[in-house]
């Protein structure tokens, strides 16, 4: 049976590691959905060298291994592991969300963008007005997932000394050496985090399905 | 209603997700009260060591060859041979401070020699030999820092160590003001001391000067301030390999094999 001692002798630890688990991950959500718009915007953009860079941008980072980015981010800047850590996930995740919402501006039916344009629209007008309100619908289930695995993926803190909840759970188990169970410990505070996280996906997924 | 149903669904879930959990940990608990692990060896004909793949001198895996090399390993090996023969081959697997004692538990190594310090605390989980390698705890610091010994990780310095070592517990006793930050293994720490991270690097000495092989800009600093004597660690409970392994070590000492390799590896 799971040895509880190991929580509550370390709840200190958990509970440090789970504040900084939920900071990290909220600071490169914001990040990341600032940053990934933002990409998005440039590679649909009719400008060529906004496109370029965005397209740029995203193919390298996607297809570089998210810890590889964030051992990069803590040696090559002068920031702790926290600041670092969460500098790399955001730099990853912003890849992810750009596609995300890219594929949910695309799909959203060229025609509505010329009707928009021909009532006397400026392209910035017609993008606000008309076709992001249809596109965050689509985006929003796919945004939901990145924003789950960010969650996880924020455990790579770890690697570089970030103090969140991995951290600490490689500290105690080496401190006490109950390995296992202290890691089932781990991976039930990551679902408290993540599993509040899939349900509000779902519900808002359904809502949103629901209006259409 | 169509709420509630859904919360409860969820909580179901989740509730099952935690058995399961709880539910492999029995099931490790109960693989430990294995076998002996000689009769093992020997039915196996091979003897598995856990190896550092990291340290420089003890354990370390050449890239242009593929091979481990180290202290560590060619003492195995020389125990392998004086325990069995040729009958038994010597296979190295990797581990690190933090996984260990672990494999040991769960049968993934027959015997740890990965620079693992003897302590009272390590005793209650696993067996250990007599002592087949003394080193002590030190500081590895750039040239010209500021650190010069352990008095001077006073308040705001920070002390770069690596995950379930002696060090990083030890380091913290005796320099309480100072932050420790702790890293998955040496090549990260040290990694991490050249970027700047931290103001020292602790560990065994002996691993230390291995680094400072390696890039003379940084040296070793006020001496030890531990004793950290390096046993063979096997999985509790098992006396009959711990003497065999004890009477192995004793030969290879009397016979000067254990100096001959000594001296291969450490200059200092």
């Amino acid at each position: 049976m799971l040895d509880f001692s190991i929580l509550t002798t370390n709840m200190d630890s958990f509970l440090e590691g789970l504040k900084i688990t939920i900071i990290a991950s909220l600071i490169a959500l914001l990040g990341s959905f600032i940053l990934g718009t933002l990409l998005a915007v440039m590679r649909i953009s009719p400008f060529k060298p906004l496109n370029w860079l965005g397209t740029a941008y995203v193919e390298f980072i996607r297809n570089i291994p998210v810890l590889v980015i964030v051992f990069f981010a803590y040696l090559a800047g002068n920031f702790g592991g926290m600041t670092a850590g969460t500098i790399g996930l955001t730099i990853y995740t912003a890849a992810f969300i750009a596609e995300a919402i890219r594929a949910g501006i695309m799909s959203v039916p060229k025609g509505q963008m010329e009707a928009a344009r021909s009532t006397g629209l400026t392209y910035g007008q017609a993008m606000r007005i008309v076709i992001l309100p249809q596109a965050i619908k689509i985006v929003i289930p796919p945004l939901g997932n990145q924003f789950i695995n960010l969650v996880k993926n924020s455990s790579l803190l770890a690697v570089v000394a970030g103090g969140d909840l991995m951290y600490q759970g490689d500290l105690i188990s080496a401190k006490t050496y109950v390995t296992f169970d202290t890691y089932v410990f781990v991976a039930l505070f990551y679902l408290i985090l993540t599993i509040p996280l899939s349900l509000g996906v779902g519900y808002l997924e359904k809502r949103l399905a629901r209006s259409n | 209603m169509f709420k509630t149903k859904k919360f409860v669904k969820m909580a179901l879930i989740t509730a099952m997700a935690a058995i399961f959990l709880a539910g492999c940990g029995g099931d490790k608990a109960s693989t430990d009260s294995s076998k002996d692990v000689l009769a093992q060896i020997k039915e196996d004909k091979k003897i598995v060591f856990g190896v550092k793949h990291d340290t420089r001198l003890f354990g370390l895996k050449n890239p242009s060859t593929g091979e481990v090399e180290g202290f560590d390993i060619d003492l195995s090996k020389a125990l392998a041979e004086e325990m069995f023969g040729k009958d038994v081959k010597p296979e190295f697997v990797e581990v690190t401070s933090k996984t260990r004692v672990g494999l040991l538990n769960n049968s993934k190594v027959d015997a740890v020699v990965a620079t693992m310090t003897i302590t009272e605390e390590r005793k209650k989980e696993v067996d250990f030999t007599d002592v087949y390698f003394d080193a002590g705890q030190s500081l590895l610091v750039k040239k010209g820092s500021k650190v010069q010994s352990i008095d001077d990780l006073k308040k705001g310095t920070t002390v770069l160590a690596v995950k379930g070592s002696t060090s990083s517990i030890n380091i913290r006793e005796k320099a309480p003001e100072t932050t420790v930050l702790e890293f998955e293994n040496y090549a990260e720490a040290f990694t991490a001391l050249k970027a700047g991270k931290g103001d020292a690097l602790t560990t065994d000495d002996s691993i230390l000067y291995g680094m400072a092989e390696e890039d003379p800009s940084f040296e070793l600093v006020g001496g030890t301030f531990t004793e950290e004597p390096y046993g063979i660690a096997v999985k509790k409970g098992n006396k009959e390999l711990v003497d065999e392994l004890n009477k192995a070590l004793k030969s290879l000492k009397d016979s000067g094999k254990y100096d001959e390799i000594k001296d291969k590896w450490i200059k200092n």
